[in-house]
């Protein structure tokens, strides 16, 4: 199971070439001008950068880990579709739209930024939390029972553990998504790498947009990777890992 | 003791209960085995006792308390619960599994650890071997083996099974029976057992009920069920082998004929002849004076022979032990073509005597009672 994937490898290294290829070629062009006249700036934007993605991502695991949670108990069977499909459609909105929809109500600034980040990645999680819980064998629910844990238990030593894989699937999903979408918290004054980023497109300035764009991609991939690592810890080695 | 008063489940909006009135008392110890067709309502009866559905109404008693005045949570840990699909939880170790229960009733690690050792030795796994695996490292046997053990792991008094061995190949299943019987017979627990295999039934219970649209239809030992069915839906539920099927149910000692008609090897081979022929005995068992089974002679072999019987006796290879089933007696005397089948204990000593006509007679036909070439076979003991 731990078998070393060569092909891996490969891939990492074609990235690398590929990164210095590009960073050659953006130089060249004088691309890296701003990233390295403005360091400071950079690393505080990167940083109000990270702060709403994890800002939203702790609120939005906390609300849709719980909401998922309670749509799998059974007193909600009843409800479940219909709060699921409300919830989806809700989804289909554009991530802007929801920026724009925040700010009516509760103006500029960052708490605006983060709800809307909230809101956009409650469904992923919400969804692979009930997906998650009920892809577990009901036998095993069932002994569970049958040996005297009480729902707690059950819900806490069984159903959770066990639906593990598909819940952190989902919150990766979210989170890695947030990273792109928390880059329009700038149009809403919430600042982020979005303010390079926006202000390099708008003064049709290359050299800044790619110093907002570069690192955001990098702190998506950085992210998505870390989750991976973080799901091979908390996961049990005793559950198969799904495609 | 499991004590069943007029148990009745009526589901919501069911037209019919899913449990009828059902009556019925486990006795310290034994193993009591539901059966019946799909949808009888054995699983749900036995649900019932650990309250995992609500009971409508009557009463159930497990060792003399009312279920119904018990916490389910705590009356469920006093009850060893295992199912078909086995259900180990694939995130723990065995020993994790095993350890469910002792872990929810706070026990300390050193008690759990040496009880999870206790009870793979119980089931016949290797502590150091398996403690550390994960269910998915498991066979389907290995699984059901540790299902088992966790289910025992708090020594509980009661224990119920819910086809336990149902989604096990034959032979292992077999293999898997057995070990249990075995644990049984040391541990005496009562155990209610869920089934839908005749064969399984009559081979576990002490005693069988039978269930059909939620009532009880029989209740009994295995070979009453067997042997006087009530009614038609117990006769064409048992089968129409039913009377093999009892073969699985008595031993070779339930049938076999004892002290049968034999000689000594210092007997006088003429006198020996002179009988066999007035008895009209083809072949003759010969022993030694402690009752040690030596072999058999026949006429042929007599015929114009001064001496003593022991010099010209021949060996008998295939004997069996009193406490086999007569299935596996029959089926040796099949396959290597025998009339008779001599049962010895383990240092050799005659016991008594199978052959066909014995055991045709036990259950329920009849047959020569010539018994073949071998002739009668008479409880006179010696021939001389």
């Amino acid at each position: 199971m731990k078998q070393k994937r060569p092909r891996g490898n490969y891939f990492t290294f074609a990235f690398i070439l590929l990164a210095f290829v590009l960073g050659v070629e953006a130089q060249r062009h004088g691309y890296l001008n701003f990233a390295r006249e403005n360091p400071g700036d950079i690393y505080r934007l990167l940083l109000q950068h990270l702060q709403l993605v994890f800002i939203s991502a702790t609120i939005a695991v906390a609300l849709g880990l719980s909401m998922g949670i309670v749509l799998t108990r059974g007193f909600m069977r009843r409800y479940r579709e219909t709060i699921l499909n409300l919830l989806g459609i809700c989804q289909t909105v554009p991530s802007l739209a929801v920026i724009a929809i925040a700010m009516t109500y509760l103006g500029i600034g960052r708490k605006t930024a983060i709800f809307a980040l909230v809101v956009y990645s409650l469904l992923p999680i919400i969804r692979s939390t009930v997906a998650g819980i009920f892809q577990v064998d009901p036998a095993l629910v069932d002994a569970g029972h049958g040996m005297g844990m009480t729902p707690r238990q059950v819900l806490f030593k069984v159903e959770i553990p066990n639906a593990m894989y598909i819940i952190l699937t989902g919150i990766r999903t979210a989170v890695v998504i947030n990273v792109g979408t928390a880059a329009m918290s700038f149009l809403v004054g919430g600042g982020g790498l979005g303010d390079l980023i926006f202000s390099g497109l708008a003064m049709v300035d290359a050299g800044l947009m790619l110093a907002g764009a570069v690192p955001t991609a990098c702190l998506a991939i950085i992210l998505n990777w870390s989750f991976e690592r973080l799901e091979n810890l908390i996961i049990s080695p005793g559950i198969p890992r799904g495609e | 003791m499991i004590e069943l008063n007029r148990v009745t489940k009526i589901y919501p909006g069911a037209a019919q209960p899913a449990v009828d009135s059902v009556s019925l008392t486990v006795p310290q110890g034994e193993i009591c085995v539901f059966i019946g067709p799909s949808g009888c309502g054995k699983t749900t009866l036995m649900r019932l006792i650990n309250r995992l559905i609500p009971l409508t109404s009557g009463s159930i008693s497990v060792d003399g308390k009312d279920i119904m005045t018990l916490n389910p949570i705590e009356l469920r840990r006093q009850i060893g619960y295992v199912i078909q699909q086995v259900g180990l939880f694939p995130h723990m170790t065995v020993r994790d599994n095993i350890a469910t229960v002792p872990k929810l009733l706070g026990w300390t690690k050193a008690k759990i650890d040496e009880r999870v050792d206790e009870l793979l030795g119980l089931v016949n796994l290797d502590p150091r071997e398996f403690r550390d695996r994960y269910p998915r490292q498991l066979s389907g046997g290995q699984a059901q083996r540790i299902g088992v053990a966790r289910a025992m792991a708090a020594d509980p008094t009661t224990m119920l099974m819910d086809e336990p061995f149902g989604a096990i190949d034959p032979i292992n299943r077999e293999v898997l029976q057995d070990e249990f019987l075995r644990i049984q017979a040391k541990l005496k627990k009562t155990i209610i057992f869920v089934t839908h295999d005749i064969n399984e039934a009559i081979k576990m219970g002490q005693r069988v009920v039978l269930l059909q649209d939620g009532r009880l239809v029989q209740a009994g030992l295995p070979d009453e069920l067997l042997n006087r069915p009530a009614n038609e839906f117990v006769k064409s539920f048992v089968g129409s082998d039913r009377v093999l099927k009892r073969l699985n149910l008595l031993k070779v000692r339930d049938a076999m004929m004892l002290n049968p008609v034999h000689c000594l090897k210092g007997d006088l081979s003429e006198k020996v002849l002179e009988q066999m022929i007035k008895c009209d005995l083809a072949f003759l068992i010969v022993a030694d004076r402690d009752q040690k089974l030596l072999g058999y002679v026949n006429q042929y072999d007599l015929r114009g022979h001064k001496g003593m019987v022991g010099d010209v006796v021949r060996k008998l290879t295939l004997t069996v032990s009193p406490e086999r089933n007569l299935k596996e007696a029959l089926s040796q005397m099949l396959s290597y073509d025998l009339g008779i089948l001599v049962a010895v204990d383990e240092e050799g000593h005659i016991q008594g005597v199978l052959n066909s006509a014995t055991l045709f007679k036990l259950v329920g036909a009849t047959y020569d009672e010539r018994g073949g070439h071998w002739g009668r076979i008479t409880a006179s003991g010696r021939i001389l």
